[in-house]
């Protein structure tokens, strides 16, 4: 309405409020990719080269690292779950005046700081055991399990809370016992929760780097191992693994994706 | 009717949910083999608690549900042979249609070719050959309704129930719908039991119907014994739409109400106070004076077969379903049929409060407690005969008399109460639970925080909700000892 002569010129348009996030992502998301990619196919004399790629897949090392990563984070997000789905149901569907409060208790770690949080644990394992060196994947995987458990129940709680009540009495009304219902209604449809909770939790699994580094420094999984290579300022054959574990993350996520998007269009409309 | 066979009883059932206030009363209700029940009422009356009690997902706090004779309020609801229509529907959105439909057949392990073709059966009923495999997101809002209804009925209960399934429905469907469902009902024999709170759905559908208000039984009747015989002014005034008059009955079939003399076909001895209800379709306009009434049309709107008209007869109003229209001013006449006009007898029951004697002051009165409410009144009222010798109440012939403890009940007429809405100007703060047109003024009915009822008559249009304080009238209340 006051489109005045002065305006004319130059107009503000809502899409230029796009340029600061446009600047941020290609300063700290882009360019820094490009820049992983760059040295992961490069050598140490910044030629072009594939060997590092090759060697990832050729070293038995790297290869058993992966592995090793793979089943503790797959570990890691089956016992996340098998322990948060009980619990995510009980706060969800059972019949708490102050279900949200007992929520909070179990998300109430997260509020303490993580080294702290894994120093104590350190102290409590070694306290139990005398000398972690003798359980590492157990010791590794509960440590995860401490870390990330409330990454599991939140999506795990959305999703039941969502879920109708008489979604479930029908089950029941339709002469299904507790465990039918369980497994033909309730746990199908919270499968958006599950995929979720899953995605939270393994690809943190997977690349974690922190938890190792403070009990083992060691090398044992992906995570350590691309710091071990930083460290020695092998920045190569670091981007390289970078670059494959983000590839594989990838692949995951699309894979998931495509799950959950088939899983919402099932939702029923009114 | 005598050989019908009662398939499920409910005794004396009470549910509360918070241990202090009854979602249901003392219900008591007998539903037979083959009927098409409707529990009516306006929400939160209970009836939907009930289909949950008798579906199994509620469990009575007290009483029996009895299903064949034996009790099941125990049993879990995968354990009874009752079946139920959620008023969402409830369909498994991770299934398609047949699976939907097969879900309770497969639990029964029943084999592949039994299941087919009692889905495709089912299927056929509700006119959805074809929709085996569609996923049943895709389908509209009177398809799932009908995929609902499949669900539940191919599992051949004995008994089906209906929590407002039409509810979410638009007007033409649900129309639709309820033909429907009454043909479903005769075709497949089984018991309905269906929660309205849409009387005209009720009325259409029905067998028998159960008006419900407050957690208790109001009615039980088929649709024409409720609406023209209605056991209360709850009832006349929720079905449909009726002019309700306070009056009292003059002579053998005669009642005066409405500042006239009318015929009326319901005996009643002289003097009794009674309500009568007059449908507005019921209502013959005539010239002026031949009537028993005389009024002035204040308005006439317009609803398509009728004209809604109001006339003015003295103070009192009366709603008209005619014909012709009159122009708002003019005069007429109005005539009713004895057999038109319905006599209630007046609930003497309300306003009466249950209380007990806490002792006696001097000077002040005997000190009577009430739920929500403690008076002193003159020791005159409750003992004609007594006297006071030294600070103390005695009789006739000078004996102490023992009152501490007594009980007694207070009563009031409605017309001499009154009501507020500033919070300290009453004695007893409430909210308005219900309220009907008298004729010439409202009826309101207060429930205190102790759930006593409070019926105050006001001429003032107030709101169902509202907060209001009851102004006792101390003056012109009665006591009696019990």
């Amino acid at each position: 309405m006051t489109e005045g002569v002065t305006l004319k010129k130059y107009r503000f348009d809502r899409n230029q409020l796009v340029i600061p996030y446009l600047i941020y992502l290609l300063l700290f998301v882009v360019m820094p990719l490009l820049v992983v990619i760059y040295y992961g196919f490069t050598d140490d004399k910044g030629r072009i080269s594939f060997a590092n790629f090759a060697a990832f897949f050729t070293n038995s090392k790297m290869m058993g690292t992966l592995v090793y990563s793979l089943i503790i984070a797959i570990t890691v997000t089956v016992i996340c779950l098998l322990l948060a789905y009980p619990v995510a149901y009980i706060l969800a569907k059972g019949e708490y005046a102050r279900k949200h409060a007992f929520l909070m208790v179990f998300v109430l770690p997260m509020w303490i700081n993580f080294t702290l949080r894994i120093t104590a644990l350190k102290e409590i394992l070694t306290l139990l055991e005398g000398n972690l060196a003798y359980h590492p994947f157990m010791n590794t995987v509960i440590c995860m399990v401490y870390d990330f458990l409330p990454f599991m129940i939140m999506p795990l709680f959305n999703s039941l809370t969502k879920l109708d009540q008489s979604m479930i009495e029908a089950g029941y009304d339709l002469g299904a016992s507790f465990k039918q219902v369980l497994f033909k209604i309730i746990l199908p449809l919270s499968v958006p929760g599950i995929i979720s909770g899953v995605t939270m939790v393994f690809l943190p699994a997977m690349t974690n780097y922190v938890v190792l580094d403070m009990i083992y420094n060691s090398t044992y999984i992906m995570g350590s191992l691309i710091g071990s290579y930083f460290n020695s300022y092998d920045w190569n054959n670091g981007s390289i693994i970078s670059a494959i574990l983000l590839m594989l993350i990838g692949l995951v996520t699309i894979f998931t994706d495509k799950i959950l998007s088939r899983n919402e269009n099932r939702e029923v409309r009114i | 009717m005598s050989e019908a066979k009662t398939i499920i009883r409910l005794t004396d059932v009470k549910k509360t949910y918070d241990g202090k206030t009854y979602v249901i009363e003392d219900l008591s209700l007998d539903i037979n083999e083959g009927e098409f029940v409707t529990l009516l009422g306006p929400s939160g009356c209970g009836k939907t608690t009930i289909l949950r009690m008798i579906g199994g997902f509620d469990k009575p706090t007290s009483g029996e549900i009895l299903l064949d004779g034996s009790d099941i309020s125990a049993l879990p609801p995968n354990e009874r042979p009752v079946n139920t229509v959620f008023q969402k529907y409830a369909l498994f959105p991770h299934l398609n249609v047949y699976d939907n439909i097969a879900f309770g057949l497969k639990l029964q392990n029943l084999s592949r070719e039994e299941t087919d073709k009692k889905v495709k059966e089912v299927l056929e009923l509700v006119d959805l050959e074809g929709f085996e495999k569609r996923s049943v997101t895709t389908l509209s809002g009177g398809q799932q309704q009908r995929i609902a209804i499949a669900r539940a009925v191919v599992n051949e209960p004995r008994v089906l129930l209906l929590d407002e399934p039409l509810s979410a429905l638009d007007y033409k469907m649900r129309k639709e719908m309820q033909l429907e469902l009454k043909n479903m009902h005769k075709r497949l024999g089984i018991t309905f039991i269906f929660v309205t709170h849409d009387q005209e759905e009720a009325l259409t559908m029905s067998d028998k119907v159960v008006v419900m208000a407050d957690g208790k039984v109001q009615q039980v009747g088929t649709p024409e014994e409720i609406y023209n015989e209605p056991a209360n002014v709850f009832v006349a005034d929720f079905i449909g739409e009726s002019n309700i008059f306070n009056g009292v009955m003059t002579g053998k079939m005669k009642a005066n109400f409405a500042g006239a003399e009318f015929e009326c076909v319901d005996d009643y001895e002289q003097g009794k106070k009674i309500e009568a209800v007059i449908r507005p379709e019921d209502v013959v306009v005539v010239k002026p004076g031949e009537g028993q009434l005389t009024g002035e049309v204040t308005s006439a709107d317009f609803k398509g077969t009728f004209y809604i008209t109001f006339v003015q007869c003295g103070q009192y109003e009366m709603e008209v379903h005619c014909l012709d229209h009159y122009k708002p001013g003019t005069t007429v006449g109005l005539s009713v049929m004895p057999d038109n006009i319905h006599i209630i007898p007046y609930d003497m029951t309300i306003n009466n409060f249950h209380g007990i004697i806490d002792g006696f002051v001097d000077g002040k009165g005997i000190y009577l407690v009430f739920d929500d409410f403690s008076i002193f009144v003159d020791a005159h009222k409750l003992y004609p005969f007594s006297n006071v010798s030294k600070g103390r109440l005695v009789d006739e012939n000078g004996e102490h008399i023992d009152i501490h403890g007594k009980e007694v009940v207070a009563f009031f007429q409605p017309e001499d109460g009154d009501m507020s809405d500033d919070e300290k100007a009453g004695d007893v703060v409430g909210r308005i639970v219900s309220f009907y047109y008298i004729g010439d003024h409202y009826s309101y009915t207060i429930r205190s925080d102790h759930e006593i009822d409070y019926v105050v008559d006001d001429e003032d249009l107030w709101n169902q909700g509202d907060k209001v304080s009851v102004l006792l009238p101390k003056n012109r209340m009665k006591y009696r000892l019990v």
